[in-house]
């Protein structure tokens, strides 16, 4: 069922890869599904004990392998589960966020955030405004072809 | 591997909007698939026969159900493939109806995310181990932080299951803030009177270990087997020889020592025992006002200590105690009335917090149970209480209601109305909240028994006029600015998390909120365990309660612990990181940034060292994984390969 560069977007939706903590965000998307709130299909989560978990590896992996975009979320800060994962988490991947145009990313294709358990609405939002986001930059042309990016950046 | 894939329908829950035929015939194409069905609702008792049928049928040697949120049937399903014959953790679940079909009404669309989900996680399956708990041995001793009504509850019901108790006290005294307040609502019962029987039990049960005037130092260890460094703090008078006398205390010549008890409203002296009813009942000396630190002459409780006890050289002493579980008893303090500097607490003497209003009313209070104002000792004709001090209000970072405090000022004002029939009491309030068991007809008493007003707004202003005080405020419901002169105005000051609370948590390894109150496990269904396997909350440390809610938690911490110790061993969770010796490099950076101590060096032969996990420590949360450069850590169940495979499976 892979292959989101072989069928139209408009057929196949995005391809965006959620990261999810265990306590928290993971928790935070069921509630949002036991409370019905409708959002776009294109996510597809994978479930981490905490962000403290989340190797920037696997975020930069996802889009060289060809993800439209990634979104991890976690615990608020000074909420998590095991007191500080996801303070690391976020020291991580905000370097990640401004790496990932050196890489020829857009990093606006990247994008964590902090959801809790019971914030069901919030996810909904944020899901539907990566999601949207995401259909706005198309699909992901592959590492290097967003290097125009690196350029504007890179003054 | 021979995998089998089965897709729950969930009645229509899933079905309604996911092909579930589609998703199963799907599965059974990806490698190693041996076996793939739909199936109306897989968690009842025919669907999971269905599971170990097929288990034996096919020999399968790794299961993968998609149906549910997996924190809902994990632990079923796992169990259910157990019974089968296979490991727990040959199991993996893809959550299609919460993050699938509830989300969304397009049935394409949700059949093929559905499909890829079930396809991540055959890919992580593929690479899942079996995994084996161990375990470990218990320490069937408790300690108890904090002796207040909840800590004492706790260590009684213990002590009562046998079990050894060790409780730890910050002050000289057990009791905590129950010991100050005069009578209780809504029964309005003497709180000394049902409290101090309970401390007394406390010294005479054997089997509790009172570490009095005593602080935690540093705890180390995991479930079963705590090491707690207790710091017993200098009093200066040695507690075995001390008789409890007080003829020390008579001869203090520093007189003007504030009284904490007392909540400042009268002096006490250097050398002191807080109130009658102490346990223990120690006298300590407070080096700030002694004589002997202060000005280094004097000798006075020394010489006439009929038992010698008094020993200025004493130091501060460290005790090591051993214990399999800890109970979190550490309570609360009260809102600093000051913040509001419209209401003048803390400036004028006749503006005065609950908990000194508390001490007035009581018959071992400064007044010996009479009421009378600070400033000038009259008694008050008319008395004010403002409620919501320091409660339900955003702009002092105190948004929550601290519960107690409505209920508090109806007791107050009817004891007021008590003792003095003739004064006059207002009380300006937000809202009522009286949800306890008759506790709304307690409130209606003070109103309609023993007239006491009720204005329903707040209080702008607190000002004095000749020796009288003005307060300003408005009546929400008549739509006026309302001014009360009065001789006394009480604050009802709200609970805030008690000082040293953050601190305590990292010891502890727990979590707290942003206000400072410890996090319960889950908000509902594990209201007394923490996130530290061990650690147990009672009390007002958790959020704001009244004493029999503070009671009933102290108990239902016991009870957690007695559960505990039940068993001389417990299972260790094998979800926990694991060392390849041969990969690691020694950079000890994953013993820097474990949150739980749980990773140390061990030393092999030539004096090489390597990270090695104490599995009984480890809480799994993979921050060591993602933190070892050459990943020679790996958290087992959620390894890199384990989770890159589920990124391989959608992505490549």
């Amino acid at each position: 069922m892979s292959g989101s560069n072989s069928v139209p977007v408009t057929e196949q939706g995005m391809k965006i890869v959620g990261f999810l903590c265990n306590w928290c965000s993971y928790g935070g998307a069921d509630t949002a599904g036991v409370c019905r709130f409708k959002q776009p299909t294109d996510l597809r989560i994978i479930r981490i004990p905490c962000t403290g978990r989340m190797d920037p590896l696997f975020a930069a992996k996802s889009l060289i392998y060809g993800a439209d975009g990634v979104l991890v979320s976690g615990c608020h800060p000074r909420d998590c589960h095991y007191a500080v994962g996801n303070l690391y988490a976020r020291r991580r991947l905000e370097v990640l966020k401004h790496f990932l145009p050196f890489m020829g990313i857009d990093p606006r294709r990247f994008h964590y955030t902090w959801v809790s358990a019971s914030e069901g609405q919030l996810w909904q939002r944020v899901v539907t405004d990566f999601s949207e986001q995401i259909h706005q930059l198309g699909p992901n042309p592959g590492i290097g072809a967003e290097s125009e990016i690196f350029e504007k950046l890179g003054n | 591997m021979r995998i089998g894939v089965f897709v729950c329908q969930c009645g229509t829950n899933i079905a309604g909007t996911v092909d579930t035929q589609e998703v199963a015939r799907r599965a059974g194409n990806l490698p190693d698939v041996a076996y793939a069905t739909s199936y109306m609702y897989t968690c009842s008792e025919p669907g999971q026969q269905e599971i170990q049928r097929a288990i034996r049928e096919k020999n399968l040697q790794g299961v993968v159900v998609a149906a549910c949120s997996p924190r809902m049937h994990e632990p079923t399903f796992r169990r259910a493939v157990e019974r089968a014959g296979l490991n727990r953790f040959m199991f993996e679940m893809a959550n299609i109806r919460e993050h699938v079909s509830w989300i969304n009404n397009d049935r394409e669309a949700n059949t093929r995310k559905a499909a890829e989900l079930v396809e991540m996680a055959v890919a992580k399956l593929r690479f899942n181990q079996p995994l084996f708990s161990s375990q470990i041995s218990v320490n069937k001793r408790v300690m108890v932080i904090g002796g207040g009504v909840a800590g004492i509850q706790a260590a009684l019901d213990c002590s009562d299951g046998g079990l050894d108790v060790v409780l730890v006290e910050r002050k000289s005294s057990i009791g905590g803030k129950m010991a100050q307040l005069d009578k209780t609502f809504p029964t309005v019962d003497c709180s000394s009177c049902i409290l101090g029987p309970k401390m007394v039990d406390v010294v005479q049960k054997d089997n509790i270990t009172l570490h009095a005037a005593s602080e935690v130092e540093s705890i180390s260890g995991y479930v079963g087997n705590f090491t707690v460094e207790v710091r017993k703090k200098a009093t200066y008078v040695d507690w075995t020889a001390c008789t409890g006398c007080g003829a020390c205390i008579e001869k203090c010549p520093s007189r003007k020592v504030p009284d904490v008890f007392n909540e400042n409203l009268a002096n006490a002296r250097a050398i002191n025992i807080p109130f009658p009813q102490a346990i223990p009942k120690k006298a300590t000396i407070n080096r700030d006002y002694c004589l002997h630190f202060t000005k280094g002459k004097c000798g006075t409780c020394q010489k006439v200590c009929p038992t010698g006890a008094v020993n200025y050289e004493m130091q501060d002493e460290i005790v090591t105690e051993q214990v399999g579980a800890i109970i979190v008893a550490t309570g609360y303090d009260l809102f600093d009335a000051s913040v509001y500097g419209e209401y003048g607490g803390g400036r004028y003497a006749d503006v005065i917090s609950g908990i000194q209003y508390e001490r007035i009313l009581s018959a071992s209070g400064p007044f010996g149970g009479h009421i009378k104002r600070p400033s000038d000792g009259k008694e008050p004709k008319d008395i004010v209480f403002i409620a919501c001090v320091g409660s339900r209000d955003a702009s002092v970072g105190r948004p929550y209601c601290s519960g107690v405090c409505c209920m508090y000022i109806a007791k107050q004002a009817i004891l007021t109305r008590d003792h003095l029939p003739d004064t006059r009491v207002w009380v300006f309030y937000m809202d009522i909240r009286a949800p306890g068991k008759n506790y709304d007809e307690f409130v209606r008493r003070a109103q309609e028994e023993y007239g006491v007003q009720y204005i329903r707004g707040r209080v702008g202003k607190v000002y004095p006029k000749g020796d009288r005080m003005v307060v300003q405020g408005n009546d929400t419901l008549l739509g006026v600015q309302v001014e009360v002169e009065a001789d006394l105005v009480v604050l009802a000051t709200g609970i805030e998390a008690s000082a040293g609370a953050r601190e305590l948590a990292e010891k502890l390894r727990i979590s707290y909120d942003q206000y400072g109150f410890y996090m319960e496990s889950h908000p509902k269904l594990r209201p007394v365990e923490t996130n530290t396997a061990g650690v147990y909350l009672a009390g007002v440390c958790q959020g704001p309660k009244d004493i029999p809610s503070s009671v009933a938690m102290g108990s239902a911490a016991a009870a957690k612990v007695q559960a505990l110790f039940s068993r001389d061993t417990i299972e260790t969770n094998p979800q926990v990181a694991l060392v390849n010796e041969r990969v690691c490099i020694s950079c000890g950076k994953c013993i820097q940034v474990c949150p739980f101590g749980a990773i140390q060096w061990k030393e092999l032969r030539g004096g090489i060292r390597k990270a090695e996990v104490l599995p009984s420590v480890c809480q799994g949360c993979g921050l060591c994984n993602a933190t070892c450069p050459p990943k020679a850590i790996q958290l087992q169940h959620a390894t890199d390969n384990q989770i890159l495979a589920e990124v391989n499976a959608l992505c490549a």
